[in-house]
This record gives structure tokens, C-alpha cells and sequence, in this order.
């Protein structure tokens, strides 16, 4: 065929690599195998054989180019025709259809009449060029490893080893000052510490999130959920520090029909009359566990899907998480609104390593049997 | 001393120009008819870049309206419904961009739209590489380089979906807030000072800002540059095919045939982004409000590349250890360990089949799946462990959509995670094996015609047709391995090393159906 040769080589004739043999290792050589047969006859094409099809072709691939511009020119239309009004959705949608639309018209336009262009008038005739391995040629070879020795022999770097030992000491320890530089990516406190405790202090009060209305006892009606946060959270500005404090005061307040409720010795006195609040951070990797299911009184990660029983304080029921969410407890202050008695007993939210050293010694731990008891 | 043809054209002369100055016609004669093998499976690279260079420019645009910052403001822009919300800088500009400017929100989709595709593309484009052998010597370098960009890839993803710090991204971060706290020893420090302090702090929009547009992309640049220079050296595999050997590259040449073809596929690709961009809603910010950590909706989901991730999370399980006042995460630690060594075996897959088969030539042609069945086997049944922790990111919604108890859908999807990789396994080494028994078949007593005769006995038989050379090379053409003896070595020892080879060769090549020979052919012949 008329396939052209490609192999025009790109060192001098005479460096051929044709004595390398590699090992083949674990293939099996066959004897007996069949021939590659060569190339097939190449098979001309409708508009190889047709010049009226040729000539269609043709008109095809121009008529797609000037789509193309016809996309252009609409798009720049669409741009002052189909503008936005602030506010209306609708214009939004529109501006972004036409626009869109247009613009797409224009590259396909190109792109479909090109690749026709390219499939039905350009030479189909395939091209075979020779392959070469991979490795430089010997000459190539033995010159870079000639350039390394004399670098070597130029420089000294083998011979005059304390100089060179120095060096890479040197080199090793010029990074270091980087990784100190990053210290100050965050705050000088100490990382545990803020994160070992939330705000939430003796009698502050409970309010609804967001909008920083106080709760008495008597709203918090049987079946619902209450989405609380500590009352002076509502006055911090949103600059201030809000959702960093929300992160982790957040606490979910649910009122358990007395005969439902289970309390472990200790924290008999931690929930007021049925209602018991339990931090909102899930203790798997801290999404806020948000779904309550008031008929089995579980409480539901959404993210992935660990499920706390409240009305057993909170252990895991179901998922990956594998502590029982921490529990605020709550009192009610003279004037009948709901307060908290102090701060949680141990760090909210995700695991972490240090996490043991923040428990409070007022901490009243559920057994194991209590945890581990999973439906 | 220069010759110039007198009285040149325009063209001749700006190529003179351009030439005496850069030495151009050097690589034009190089590279100028460098061959391209032609398959539909050859695409997928280019769909990667051409996405690519799309992300490149809408993302241009994106950043001239885009304020990575997480300064609080109340929104008084376009959208009547967040009207007076406290939100951040961040998501406020993300609103404008998309509801002010002309062609914003367009902008915007397409850049979302090619950045899945652009994910999408790479995994399909290592499947084709891995399944046709095609990281084999000389290529298993640039196979590692292509998975640094698939590595990179997502965390692009992931750094684009955090920055409108909108209700679901603020919550993907916090799930690596939750993640990076499990690491024991550094992990609760690295948060910290990833967040800037505490989470969510206001610092980590602006921080994933730098990444997303300069550090990462730039990495992105260079390994594509080294992935296609690495290309062009090793030259492109072909498929076994007449006239297609080890030692040649058929196919079009770049100047004219593959520049059009690529070049229109270019404008190909571009074109569809635009148009699903403008047609397709992907992502809408403004429905999940501001991020903030108290609130969550049932059914959240990530972009779904960082689905297998999560749902490694959701499959594990609830195990934690105290040991010494520490404590040790494993529902983190583990899920982090397994996806770890998975990545960690594909991306050094190739120089494990290289050690088994200890073949030091060159492979060039890019094999048919089923003539290496315990490859495709393995590459089966990672395809399936990955898809099932895809899935498992979704076991909130099988459940609500197809009324099933969540916790039964996850045990199902443990399930199907440990023991359906076995079986996916095994299955696809048999359908491997038996398809090429067929090929087999198909060789040595043709293929059937679909033509029934009456014979005059009154029988009936299908009249069987045999391939000619060119439609039976494809058949005949591969390769097979057979599995290695454990033989002392030099010192007369054997070493576990040895023990191990041998053992893994086994596996990979015990079950094996061989190329057909001429002799087998013509004892066929002789038979009938």
C-alpha cells in the first residue's frame, strides 16, 4: 500500500539497537505461531469513489462552519437580547439557556464539521512507522555515562566525600524551617484545648436556634426536637467567632415519656422531667445529627447513618460511630426556663487522640454493656 | 550561510522568520508525521485533556467574580430568598456570580460539568489501560504519572465543591475535620492548623482558594506535560490487527489526519459541556443556604468521585480503642487504611505483573481482556469493591427510594463489598477463559453462518464458515504466560521471594488457553 515509511532514523545509521535482546521471562514462546498477514487493501470511501459525494461532503463540513458562526452571532444576541433582571429567576434561566445554547452552537459547529472534514475528504490511507526501543542508543548511552564520570571526576563529588556528606546535610535540613513556618497557620492556644470544651457554663440558658428564644420547660412538648444553643451565642457576631462556638455548643433537646427513659446511676439528676439534651456534633466524624424519629426516640447522623437512642442516653444503636453522644445536663432556673447545670463532662463531637485527657472526673461513663448493646 | 527560495510566499517567509530564530522545522520534522493508532477506546485520554483545558477557562472566569473569603455579610443581592441571611463573603459572591452576571451561572455549570466529566474520563481511560495491558513495559512510569492526575483530579474536585462554602460543602469539610482528628498522634494538630483553628474558623475557604486555582492546577499542568511527553517517547499502543505489529505504529499521521480529528474532537467535547451547562442545573447553591454546622438535610451527598470515599466511612465498622488514656479511631482509621492500600496497589499494579512475569521486552500492543483473564479478573473486581463503596455513599437514599431498612441496605452492602468481590473475581476469570475457548472454536471449525442445510439423511446442520487470514488475526494474536518452578538460585538457596513468584504465577497463569498453532489448525483439517 501506499503506506509511508516512517522509520527515517533520528541517530546516524551504525547505532542501531538491534543487538539488545530483553528476557522474556514467563512467556511461553511459540514455535509454531501463526504470521502477522500485513496490512489489509485499503478500502476507499463513498466520497473516494463519487465526486458527487465528495462534493456533498464538502457543502456538509462548510455548512457545519457556518453554523458556527451563526452560533457566535447569536450568542453576542443573546448576551444584549436576553438580559437579567435582578431578581427574576426567569431571566436568569433564559440568559443562561440562550446564551448557553448559542455558545454551543458555535463550538460544535467547528467540532462536527472539522471531524467530517477530517473522516470523508482527508486521506483515509494508513501511515506505519517503525518502532525503536525505548532505551537511548548505545553510543547515546555510553556519552551520558562518560558526562556522569567526568562530572564526577570535574567536580570531585565522590572523591572529596566530607565535602559532599556536608552538602546533603545541608540540603536535608534546609526544609525544616519550612515545616516551623506553619505553625502560625492557626492560633497560638493549644489544639486540644480548643477544642476539650464548648461555652456552655453553669446556669446559662437554653434558646432556639437561630432565633435565641429562651425555652421553659412546659414548651417542650413529647415527640419533638428541640435545636438548641446556649443563650449569649445569639448576641456573637457572625465575625465573631458564631459558627466556631455553634460547632460546638449545638445540643438537641428531646422530652422522653418517663416510663420510656433509662438512666444509668449518676445521671439521674442531669435531665429535668423527661427532657434530656444531648450535644448535636455525631461522635463518628462530627456531621450534626439532625433526624429525630420520635416513635423509637433515635436519633439519626444523616451523613452516615449512626444512630443514638435517646431514651437510652444516646448509646449507638446502629453505624460507625462508637461512642453514645455526649449529654448536657439541665436543670430549669427560678423563672422555669430550661438551664444548663455546667459544661458537657467530656469533649463533643469526632474522636481525637488526646480526647481522654479532657474528661471531666464529674463524667459519669456508660458501661460497656450499655455502649456496646446494638440492636 | 543561509538559502532561501527566491521570491517566497507570505507563508514560506514567517516560516523562514520563525525557523532561523526557534529552529522549529526541527521538531516539525520529527513530529510533524508522528502516527496515532486509531480505536474509540484511544478517546478517553483526549476527552481528559480537552475537559481540562474547559476547566482552564471557565475557571478563568470564574475567579474574576469569586471572593474566597468567609468574612460574614448579609446578603442583599438577587435572590429574594436568602434575603438578609448572615452568610460569608464566599457564598455571597458564588449568588452574584450566578444570578447578575450574564453567562455566570453558565460559567459556572460548565465548569462543574467538565470537572465530572474530567474525573469521569480518567477512570475510564485507566480502565482502558489496565485492561489492555497497556501500562506494561515501557509504560509503567507514565502509568504512575496518570495516577498522580487521578489523585489530583479529586482533590480539585474537592477543593472546587468547598469553596461556595455553601450548607453541603461546609459539611463535606467537616466530615475531614471529623476524618484528619482520627489520625492518632498529629491528627487534632493538623486540623488545627488546617482550619486556621477551631473548625470551621474562616480561613479554610481562602486556603483551599490558593490550592484550587494555583498549587494544585499547576501540578496538574506538569504532570500532563510529563504524561504526554512520556507518550510521544514510548510512542502509542495499537490493538493486535493485520499489518499491526509490536515493532510499528499504523494509524494517521498528525499532520493532517489526527491534528483535524483531535482538534474538531476538541471542539467536540467543549461544545457538549456548553450545551449540557446550558441546559442541565448542576449543584444549586442557593437551595441548602449558608454553611452552618447546626443544620443538615436527610439524603446529603457528595460529588460522586468522593462517593467511594464515604462510603468506606459508612461501611465501617463503629470500632474505637483506648489504650493508655489514647484513643484510637478505627472506624476512621480503617476505612482510611483500606481505601490507602487499594490506591496503593493500582498505582504500583504494573510493577507487580512485571515482577510475576519477569518479561523485560517491550509490549506495544495493547491486549484483549480476555487473553489475560486473571488481570481482568482483578481489575473486575476492583471495579466492583470500588462501585459498592460508590454505592454505599448512597445507602440513605437505596433506602428511602426503594423503602428498604437503612441498616439491612448497609449489613447487604458489607455483604456484597467482601464476598461479591470474590465472586465478581471468579466469575469474570471463567467468562474470560470461555471466551477464549469460543475464539478457540472459531478457529479451528468457523464460525456459524446462520445458514441451515437438509441433508438428504433428513438431518438438519448449521453450515460452519472459516475466517480468512485478516478476520482471524485478531484471534490468533497474543501472547500467554506459564507459571514459574521455584528453582534455587545462584547460591543454591531458595528464598521466600522465589516461593512467592512462583506461587503468584500460578495464580495469574495456572488456568490458561494458549494462542492456536498452525499445527493444531491443520490436525483440525485433517480431522474433518
Amino acid at each position: 500500500m501506499s503506506a509511508e515509511d516512517q522509520s527515517a532514523p533520528r541517530e546516524p545509521s551504525g547505532h542501531q539497537q538491534s543487538v539488545v535482546v530483553h528476557d522474556r521471562g514467563a512467556a511461553i514462546e511459540q514455535s509454531d505461531a501463526f504470521e502477522n498477514p500485513g496490512l489489509p487493501p485499503h478500502r476507499p470511501r463513498q466520497t473516494d469513489l463519487h465526486p458527487h459525494k465528495e462534493r456533498r461532503a464538502e457543502r456538509q463540513v462548510v455548512g457545519w462552519f457556518l453554523l458556527s458562526m451563526l452560533g457566535s452571532v447569536l450568542a453576542i444576541v443573546a448576551y444584549i437580547a436576553v438580559p437579567i433582571e435582578l431578581g427574576n429567576m426567569a431571566s436568569v434561566r433564559a440568559n443562561n439557556l440562550f446564551l448557553g445554547l448559542s455558545i454551543a452552537l458555535a463550538l460544535l459547529g467547528i467540532g462536527i464539521g472539522a471531524m467530517h472534514w477530517a473522516r470523508q475528504l482527508m486521506s483515509s490511507h494508513e501511515v506505519v512507522e517503525e518502532r525503536h526501543l525505548t532505551r537511548g542508543s548505545e553510543p547515546s548511552r555510553a556519552r551520558a555515562v562518560e558526562i556522569f564520570q567526568l562530572g564526577d571526576e570535574e567536580s570531585g563529588f565522590s572523591r572529596r566525600s566530607l565535602i559532599r556528606n556536608t552538602l546533603i546535610g545541608a540540603i536535608a535540613l534546609v526544609p525544616l524551617p519550612a515545616v516551623v513556618l506553619f505553625r502560625d497557620l492557626a492560633p497560638a492556644q493549644d489544639a486540644v484545648e480548643a477544642i476539650a470544651h464548648t461555652m456552655w457554663r453553669p446556669g446559662m440558658r437554653l434558646a432556639l436556634d437561630p432565633s435565641g428564644a429562651l425555652i421553659r420547660a412546659a414548651d417542650v412538648t413529647q415527640g419533638s426536637a428541640f435545636h438548641v444553643i446556649p443563650e449569649p451565642l445569639a448576641e456573637i457576631g457572625h465575625n465573631e467567632g458564631y459558627l466556631d462556638q455553634k460547632a460546638l455548643a449545638a445540643v438537641l433537646l428531646v422530652r422522653v415519656p418517663p416510663e420510656r427513659l433509662n438512666e444509668v446511676p449518676g445521671r439521674e439528676g442531669w435531665s429535668y422531667d423527661g427532657i434530656v439534651a444531648y450535644s448535636k456534633i455525631c461522635t463518628h466524624v462530627g456531621c450534626p445529627v439532625a433526624l429525630y424519629e420520635q416513635q423509637t426516640h433515635h436519633l439519626l447522623c444523616p451523613c452516615h447513618q449512626s444512630t443514638f437512642d435517646v431514651s437510652n442516653h444516646a448509646k449507638v444503636v446502629f453505624g460507625p460511630a462508637k461512642r453514645p453522644l455526649p449529654q448536657l445536663p439541665i436543670t430549669v432556673d427560678d423563672e422555669g426556663y430550661l438551664v444548663a447545670q455546667r459544661d458537657f463532662t467530656e469533649p463533643i463531637g469526632a474522636s481525637f487522640f488526646e480526647r481522654l485527657q479532657h474528661v471531666d472526673p464529674e463524667h459519669v461513663p456508660l458501661s460497656a454493656a450499655e455502649t456496646e448493646n446494638r440492636a | 550561510m543561509t538559502t532561501t527560495a527566491p521570491r517566497s510566499s507570505f507563508t514560506a517567509q514567517a516560516s523562514n522568520y520563525l525557523d532561523e530564530r526557534t529552529s522549529i522545522s526541527t521538531m516539525v520534522s520529527a513530529l510533524g508525521r508522528k502516527v496515532f493508532p486509531d480505536h474509540w477506546s484511544f478517546m478517553l485520554g483526549e476527552i481528559i485533556l480537552y475537559s481540562f483545558v474547559a476547566i482552564l477557562l471557565t475557571g478563568t472566569f470564574l475567579t474574576f467574580f469569586f471572593e474566597p473569603s468567609m468574612t460574614a455579610i448579609e446578603y442583599d443581592g438577587s435572590y429574594v430568598p436568602l434575603k438578609g441571611v448572615e452568610m460569608s463573603a464566599a457564598y455571597a459572591s458564588t449568588l452574584d456570580l450566578s444570578f447578575d452576571i450574564r453567562g455566570g451561572l453558565l460559567m459556572r455549570q460548565v465548569h462543574h460539568w467538565s470537572a465530572l466529566l474530567f474525573v469521569a474520563a480518567i477512570g475510564l481511560h485507566m480502565l482502558r489501560v489496565f485492561f489492555t495491558g497497556a501500562f506494561r513495559k515501557p509504560r509503567e512510569i507514565n502509568w504512575v504519572v496518570g495516577f498522580i492526575l487521578f489523585i489530583l483530579a479529586l482533590a480539585e474536585g474537592f477543593t472546587g465543591y468547598s469553596l461556595p462554602d455553601d450548607l453541603l460543602s461546609g459539611n463535606g469539610l467537616a466530615i475531614i475535620n471529623g476524618m484528619v482528628k482520627g489520625i492518632p498522634v498529629v491528627g487534632t494538630w493538623i486540623s488545627y492548623l488546617l482550619f486556621g483553628g477551631i473548625f470551621p474558623g474562616d480561613d479554610i475557604v481562602p486556603r483551599l482558594f490558593v490550592l484550587h486555582i494555583m498549587l494544585l492546577p499547576a501540578l496538574v499542568i506538569a504532570f500532563i506535560g510529563v504524561h504526554l511527553v512520556l507518550m510521544v517517547v514510548n510512542k502509542h499502543t495499537q490493538f493486535a490487527a493485520p499489518g499491526k505489529t509490536n515493532d510499528n505504529v499504523v494509524g494517521a499521521p498528525i499532520m493532517p489526519l489526527f491534528a483535524a480529528k483531535a482538534g474538531s474532537f476538541f471542539f467536540i467535547v467543549f461544545g457538549f459541556l456548553v450545551a449540557i451547562g446550558s441546559t442541565f442545573t448542576i449543584l444549586p447553591v442557593w437551595d441548602f443556604g449558608p454553611y452552618d454546622p447546626s443544620p443538615v438535610s436527610a439524603g446529603t451527598q457528595p460529588d460522586w468521585y468522593i462517593g467511594f470515599a464515604d462510603g468506606a466511612l459508612r461501611l465501617a465498622p463503629g470500632w474505637e480503642s483506648e489504650i493508655f488514656g489514647l484513643t484510637l479511631s478505627w472506624n476512621i482509621l480503617l476505612p482510611i487504611a483500606v481505601l490507602g492500600g487499594f490506591i496503593v496497589l493500582v498505582m504500583f499494579y504494573p510493577f507487580i505483573e512485571g515482577w510475576i512475569t519477569k518479561d523485560q521486552r517491550e509490549h506495544h500492543i495493547a491486549e484483549r481482556p480476555r487473553n489475560n483473564p486473571t488481570r481482568t479478573a482483578i481489575g473486575a473486581a476492583g471495579i466492583w469493591f470500588y462501585a459498592v463503596l460508590w454505592a454505599a455513599a448512597s445507602s440513605d437514599l437505596i433506602a428511602t427510594h426503594f423503602h428498604l431498612n437503612v441498616f439491612q441496605v448497609t449489613w447487604a452492602l458489607q455483604a456484597a463489598l467482601i464476598l461479591g468481590t470474590v465472586i465478581v473475581y471468579w466469575i469474570t476469570k471463567r467468562t474470560a477463559i470461555a471466551l477464549q475457548k469460543k475464539d478457540r472454536e472459531i478457529l479451528l471449525h468457523g464460525y456459524e453462518s446462520g445458514n441451515i442445510r437438509r441433508l438428504p439423511g433428513g438431518e438438519y446442520v448449521e453450515v460452519h464458515e472459516q475466517l480468512d487470514d485478516y478476520q482471524s488475526w485478531k484471534l490468533k494474536a497474543y501472547e500467554s504466560y506459564a507459571p514459574v518452578m521455584v528453582r534455587p538460585n545462584a547460591n543454591g538457596r531458595i528464598t521466600p521471594a522465589t516461593h512467592l513468584r512462583s506461587a503468584m504465577s500460578r495464580w495469574f497463569f495456572e488456568d490458561r488457553i494458549e494462542p492456536i498453532t498452525r499445527s493444531e489448525i491443520e490436525a483440525s483439517k485433517h480431522h474433518h
